[in-house]
């Protein structure tokens, strides 16, 4: 057994059982934090086929952002499973027969039915040879320079996200009490303290 | 080498670029000047879309690619980002003194109508499909925000969630279509993708992946059986900004559809021409017969856009330079009148209220006669009785319908047209025969005067001058028949 065949069976396995236990384990945080061990043993499997683009893009964007925010989502919502559960006998028909649709399908594609034929060839791109530059070598050299105005127009996309979000969820809150550090340095003792003579006996005259 | 070509590509999409940084400018300036100023940057905001009217002016060229083929300049697009900036300038205008009334004009609000003025420019001039993805997404981006702008109403943010959603739908459509396109064909590119179907070879693969697309775009120009969030979001989107989605986008999409169908698809024509009839006279029959019922005016208006669609629609059916010409010429009638239409919405308020029935304009014949004249002739026009601009609009696409032997079609429209002729007079009749207890305030600010009395003299002087108007259209639509 080579090393990248001992890996990839180390990878596929965790990733397997792992998803397995997304589904099985009763307490949703669990959930989550097995569907973290898939992603990252999937972005291992993508090492291996020499995709390492796509690999670091599924750690980062996945396990980074989407997986973090369902950590949160659920323990911020704190929605209760097990009455999620019990209205399972009741939707097993619509789950069986969407299970039954997905495996015609898949069967359907292992059958190796396609819509090409021999009448009409399909062109179809070419992939990079395995000598040539590495996956982020070629997006990088043809994101800057032939997509640069799509990539221009992408980040114009996430301005318009960023100032929506901002637009619709910020709000200047009253009665905030906010520490400010000038307005703490410029003060002085004859604005903010007083000294009252009390006489005995009397008190600070009826103002408490 | 490399530098030189970039040059060139910047002057191509010069007035793009211009705006991009112009937004970016105004937002920085927004954001240390505070919601306080927000009126001045409206004002700056217009200045600087006259600005990329002049740029995009200056730059009318012969066409001229850009970007490795992702973006196109030509005369169509030239004329359609001319219209769009119009459309977000009178908007802008319109609308800075309602939102002002209601508390929620802030500075983000001429920036979002900027970038989503950028996205319309984009959308015109693409010229493959990651451009088309790229440009359809920046402007309703844009649009879902200002539909949900008055964030702590209940109506403003029902609509903006249900056109995000269904946006966010139709995206996935348009998506799916491309890479079916993409798939059968190996291309993204406008150009090569016509020179795939001009040998012939065709893949059912891509015929389903077209009909994705025109779902999608449908959706986008609110086309039935695409419709269904259009009444909503008109109804629950503060009125400018109902305003703004009513001309602006619709113009865009109108002018994206076109270039899609007319750009790679163009032999195909067998393909999507009997989609598009489809898509017309439904939208025709929705728009007449579903704003019979509806007593909210911007909700009639809503019907009414869609109607209008369809008639659109049915020069893009046709397929041929006249009827090409004929949707640039009724888009351009259509802005005006919607214009200037939602400027008298904006303008109806009693004590200080916003109202929006249609029963609110009783009486509106006596307390401002020049109003419900403007009003007046903006619905006959809509209803498109001659001389009006209306009516001119649609005789265009009706005889390029007959010329192209889609007899059924105009007969439909003619048909429609009638039926929708019913609600339109049913507002002029209550606008002049019903009386009121309670009258339209009075102080308008002088600018939405403006708007109304420009737009209405465009509508009702348009037949006696149409010459330039018809003569730029026919340059802009001449540029898909133009052989290189």
């Amino acid at each position: 057994m080579t090393a990248p065949e001992f890996f990839f069976f180390i990878f596929a396995t965790i990733t397997v059982l792992s998803a397995v236990m997304v589904i099985s384990s009763r307490n949703p945080i669990h959930s989550v934090l097995f569907l973290i061990l898939a992603f990252l043993n999937s972005s291992g499997l993508f090492l291996i086929a020499g995709a390492e683009f796509l690999a670091l893009l599924l750690a980062i964007v996945y396990v980074g952002a989407v997986a973090v925010l369902f950590l949160f989502v659920v323990m911020m919502l704190n929605i209760n499973f097990a009455r999620l559960r019990e209205g399972m006998a009741k939707s097993i028909p619509i789950g069986a027969s969407v299970g039954a649709i997905l495996l015609v399908e898949l069967i359907l594609v292992l059958g190796a039915y396609g819509f090409r034929d021999a009448d009409h060839p399909v062109l179809i791109a070419q992939p990079i040879a395995e000598s040539g530059p590495t996956n982020t070598h070629a997006l990088g050299s043809i994101l800057y320079t032939e997509y640069v105005y799509l990539f221009q127009g992408a980040g114009m996309i996430l301005l318009v996200a960023m100032i929506g979000a901002i637009v619709l969820t910020l709000r200047q809150r009253e009665g905030v009490k906010k520490q400010s550090v000038p307005e703490q340095i410029a003060r002085r003792r004859e604005k903010t303290v007083e000294l009252v003579k009390i006489k005995p006996g009397q008190g600070m005259g009826g103002e408490v | 080498m490399l530098g030189n070509l970039l040059l060139i590509d910047i002057h191509t999409a010069f007035p793009e670029i211009y705006l991009a940084l112009a937004s970016m400018a105004l937002l920085l300036y927004g954001v240390f000047r505070g919601d306080g100023k927000a009126e001045e940057v409206c004002r700056l905001a217009v200045i600087l879309l006259l600005g990329g009217i002049y740029f995009v002016y200056q730059n009318q060229t012969q066409n001229a690619l850009a970007f490795n083929g992702l973006f196109k300049l030509d005369g169509f697009s030239s004329y359609l980002k001319i219209l769009c900036l119009s459309a977000s300038i009178l908007t802008l205008m319109i609308s800075v003194n309602y939102l002002k009334l209601q508390n929620s004009l802030r500075f983000e609000f001429p920036v979002l109508v900027m970038l989503a003025t950028l996205g319309m420019m984009m959308m015109v001039s693409a010229n493959d499909l990651i451009s088309v993805y790229i440009a359809v997404e920046l402007q309703s981006l844009s649009l879902y925000v200002l539909a949900a702008i008055r964030r702590d109403t209940y109506k403003s943010t029902e609509a903006g969630l249900k056109y995000f959603i269904l946006g966010a739908l139709s995206s996935g459509m348009l998506l799916y279509g491309m890479s079916l396109v993409y798939g059968f064909s190996g291309t993204t590119n406008f150009d090569s993708l016509a020179v795939v179907f001009e040998s012939g070879t065709l893949h059912i693969g891509i015929v389903v992946g077209l009909v994705f697309m025109i779902a999608a775009l449908a959706f986008k120009i609110s086309g039935a059986p695409f419709h269904m969030w259009t009444p909503d979001v008109y109804e629950g989107a503060p009125t400018p900004i109902t305003a703004f989605f009513a001309v602006g986008p619709k113009v865009a999409a109108i002018g994206l559809f076109i270039r899609v169908m007319m750009d790679p698809f163009a032999d195909l024509i067998g393909q999507w021409q009997q989609v598009i009839i489809l898509i017309s006279i439904a939208s025709m029959v929705v728009g007449a017969f579903g704003a019979i019922a509806q007593t909210n005016i911007k909700r009639l208006l809503a019907y009414s856009s869609i109607g209008h669609m369809g008639y659109a629609l049915i020069g893009l059916a046709t397929g041929t330079e006249e009827g090409i010409r004929g949707i640039i010429i009724y888009m351009t009638l259509y802005l005006a009148m919607s214009i200037g239409a939602f400027a008298i919405i904006i303008a109806m308020r009693k004590s200080d209220r916003v109202v929006e029935n249609i029963s609110d304009l009783a009486g509106l014949s006596k307390s401002h006669p020049m109003m419900a004249m403007a009003m007046a002739i903006f619905m006959f026009s809509m209803a498109g009785i001659p001389p009006l601009a209306g009516f001119l609009g649609k005789l265009y696409v009706f005889l390029s319908a007959v010329e192209a032997g889609l007899y059924g079609l105009a007969v439909i429209g003619v048909l429609s047209s009638v039926v929708a002729a019913y609600y339109y007079i049913r507002i002029i009749k209550v606008m002049y025969f019903d009386e009121s207890s309670e009258m339209i305030d009075r102080n308008r600010p002088g600018v939405l005067n403006t708007v109304i009395a420009g737009s209405s003299l465009f509508t009702v002087g348009f037949f006696l001058y149409p010459s330039p108007i018809i003569a730029a259209a026919g340059v802009a639509a001449n540029s898909f028949f133009d052989i290189l």
